[in-house]
């Protein structure tokens, strides 16, 4: 083993070869993401269908948000499927990288996961509902970060756990709360900075929270 | 190395381990029998320090770099090929020289021409030599082997003889075996479960 000469260095080389492990997983079982657009374009379909004629913009802000965070449990329910079948989390766990690195590839294999659903999602909410509004993207992108944030520490709590699939929305959708709370706010409001900069913290106080208090998460 | 005074364990109101006392000096090599559910694998995790002891205490003197884990799992993605997976712990143990090494042990273990091969293809028995490279990648001071002929063919177990009498001359190594008889020669101490 080498000593790294910039540690900050080997920290990024370690999380880009774990995220690149995630995406690569992904391209070869497509198991996650297919099932994702699916989702969100079926709920989409749904809520048009739901919405009375006539129903004010609010109500259809309301139903993309809840379209995409459900989109996104499906996506963190998924996140440690790999290293849960075959226990590879103890090889993760034993490799001398700071474990955060783990946390934080997931994480990012999560946002861009989330991004590509909502590339497809936008155009449907659009075709269906109302145009699509810059303050509502820098709102979904913002929402995106926080979801991956508190959403990956989450589904690895609750992958150790034999009830899982209850667990992780039941720990997720109350956290979700603030997310929904200024992405519909980002959304509609004549005002969206103030939102935004909400989203803004919660992402800030949650990446900070989840990278501190992963390593405890995946090891006793 | 290796130094446990009461060591227990328990998984909820089961207790796995209870009152173990033992040591593993460097350089030494310990064979640990026991019937399924004993423990053994319990105590490698408790030593690699993927589980915490419930009671006791259990000192291991190494780093996490310099521990080399067989688990009862390969550790490998299916859906990853025996050199991405290779790749991806190399770089994670930030091994110099790494694509050197790796193709080192894929050709040590007979693994070379399946390479580009996904882990999903691979037999049980081709499973467990990549495992086996992985565990080896970072040529690790301590190495806790959890039943390490599990799934090989007679070539196979021929070629971990060949490696364990190897790695016992300069290495620490703890191995959980149903097969004391073939490490007897190799061993330094016996722990046996009950």
């Amino acid at each position: 083993m080498t000593a790294p000469a910039f540690p900050g260095l080997s920290y990024a080389r370690d999380v880009a070869a774990l995220a690149r492990k995630d995406l690569l997983l992904e391209l070869r079982s497509r198991d996650t993401l297919p099932a994702m657009l699916l989702f969100v374009v079926s709920t989409l379909v749904i809520f048009h269908f739901a919405l009375p004629a006539g129903s004010s913009d609010v109500a259809a802000a309301g139903l993309l948000w809840v379209a995409l965070v459900f989109t996104a449990l499906l996506g963190l329910t998924r996140a440690f499927v790999a290293e849960r079948e075959q226990r590879l989390l103890d090889g993760l766990v034993l490799a001398p990288c700071d474990r955060s690195a783990i946390w934080l590839a997931k994480a990012l294999s999560i946002v861009a996961f989330l991004l590509l659903a909502e590339a497809v999602a936008l155009p449907a909410f659009a075709l269906f509902f109302d145009p699509v509004t810059a303050p509502m993207v820098a709102g979904i992108i913002l929402a995106d970060l926080g979801i991956a944030a508190v959403g990956t520490l989450l589904a690895a709590m609750a992958v150790a756990s034999r009830a899982r699939e209850l667990l992780l929305p039941l720990l997720f959708l109350p956290l979700a709360i603030p997310i929904i709370v200024g992405g519909v706010g980002a959304s509609v409001a004549d005002d969206p900075g103030r939102y935004l900069g909400f989203l803004g913290l919660y992402d800030a106080v949650f990446a900070i929270l989840s990278w501190a208090t992963f390593e405890y998460v995946v090891t006793e | 190395m290796i130094a446990a005074r009461g060591l227990e364990r328990r998984y909820g109101e089961k207790r796995v381990l209870r009152g173990l006392d033992f040591d593993v000096p460097e350089g030494g090599f310990l064979v640990m029998t026991g019937p399924n559910g004993s423990g053994k694998s319990t105590l490698l995790a408790l030593c690699a320090g993927l589980l915490a002891p419930t009671k006791g205490t259990l000192e291991v003197v190494a780093e996490r770099h310099e521990i080399g884990f067989l688990a009862h799992e390969p550790l490998v993605y299916r859906e990853l090929t025996a050199l991405e997976n290779l790749e991806l712990y190399g770089r994670l143990y930030r091994i110099s020289e790494r694509r050197e090494r790796i193709g080192m042990l894929l050709e040590r273990f007979g693994l070379w021409d399946d390479r580009h091969e996904r882990v999903s293809t691979f037999s049980r028995g081709m499973a467990q030599r990549l495992a086996f490279c992985r565990a080896l990648l970072h040529e690790p001071r301590l190495l806790l082997f959890d039943e390490p002929y599990s799934a090989l063919d007679g070539q196979g177990t021929e070629l971990v003889d060949e490696e364990l009498r190897s790695l016992a001359a300069s290495k620490t190594l703890v191995v959980s075996t149903h097969d004391p008889d073939r490490l007897g020669p190799l061993a330094t101490a016996r722990l046996a479960l009950a």
